[in-house]
């Protein structure tokens, strides 16, 4: 890839504006700070595409960046255990080479609200609130499979020119 | 390149079972019926218990500063006011059905509402 940094800048940006158009959505499940996760669309396409390095690098950047932005401390401990726990499991997804991107997207989405929710009831020692995990569990699958077709079709169009 | 494999089918179809069969445990258990009262956590500790049935305005002081206002009407149970600095629990909706919650992360502070007797998700989550 030509280029790397300005690559790497350009899907900074990118997930940080996935970030912002998610910090508009309002997404009261009980549970505060729980974000859908569409900037996981980012991290998909740079796994597959760039490398995860690269990928781990950008995804822990956006989320302090954004957390700065458009939210405070403790959106940025939600989205890191959200984020980190959702991309080991897609790289670990990954490297078994049996799964394509659709499968490793919903897995994505859904331990990023299973880490979220952990994190949740960590902080407020309070474990009743996994009473909202079917809920979650319902979503991320919603939003890993949007973001999976999404990557999908972006990787087969556009992915030869990133790497 | 196919874009969905036999195996990705396979796996999506158990992580659906998986998620199927937590969301119907979750609902055997957790019942959905109308609280009878409150109990307010911070940081794990009990702070009290409201009846959702007595109209009363609940300030929930820490260290001698109001950090949350909770507001009981009518079986539903409201933050109305908090010094957080996302307000995210103001945010949420009233609570009234057993196992809701409104938590305020920030200030450590949960709302839950209770039924009249041990529902079976307290007992398992216990
Ligand atoms: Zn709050």
């Amino acid at each position: 890839m030509r280029n790397k940094v300005a690559y790497l800048g350009v899907f900074l940006a990118l997930a940080l504006i996935c970030s912002y158009v998610e910090s508009l959505i309002p997404f009261y499940f009980g549970i505060p700070g729980v974000k859908l996760g569409l900037t996981n669309i980012v991290v998909v396409l740079m796994l597959y595409c760039v490398g995860t390095k690269e990928a781990l690098a950008i995804s822990v950047l956006r989320i302090v960046l954004a957390g700065f932005l458009f939210g405070n401390m403790f959106s940025i401990l939600y989205s890191l255990a959200g984020g980190l726990l959702s991309f080991l499991i897609m790289v670990l997804l990954k490297r078994t080479g049996k799964l394509g991107v659709l499968p490793i997207s919903v897995s994505g989405g859904v331990f990023h609200n299973v880490g979220q929710l952990v994190v949740a009831a960590a902080v407020v020692e309070n474990y009743n609130i996994f009473y909202y995990m079917p809920v979650l569990l319902v979503a991320g699958i919603i939003t890993g499979f949007l973001i999976g077709v999404a990557a999908q079709e972006m990787i087969l169009r556009i992915g030869n020119r990133l790497k | 390149m196919k874009r969905v494999s036999r195996n990705d089918i396979i796996f999506l179809a158990v992580l659906a079972a998986v998620v199927a069969v937590v969301f119907l445990v979750f609902s055997v258990v957790g019942n959905k019926e109308d609280g009878a009262y409150v109990l307010v956590t911070i940081d794990g500790e009990e702070y009290g218990t409201y009846s959702l049935w007595q109209e009363q305005e609940v300030p929930i002081i820490q260290d001698g500063v109001t950090t949350n206002v909770l507001v009981i009407e009518d079986g539903f149970a409201d933050m109305t006011e908090a010094d957080c600095p996302d307000k995210l629990c103001v945010h949420q909706k009233a609570i009234s059905k057993n196992n809701e919650t409104i938590v305020c992360l920030p200030n450590k502070v949960v709302v839950q509402v209770m039924g009249s007797e041990e529902s079976g998700f307290d007992s398992i989550a216990k």
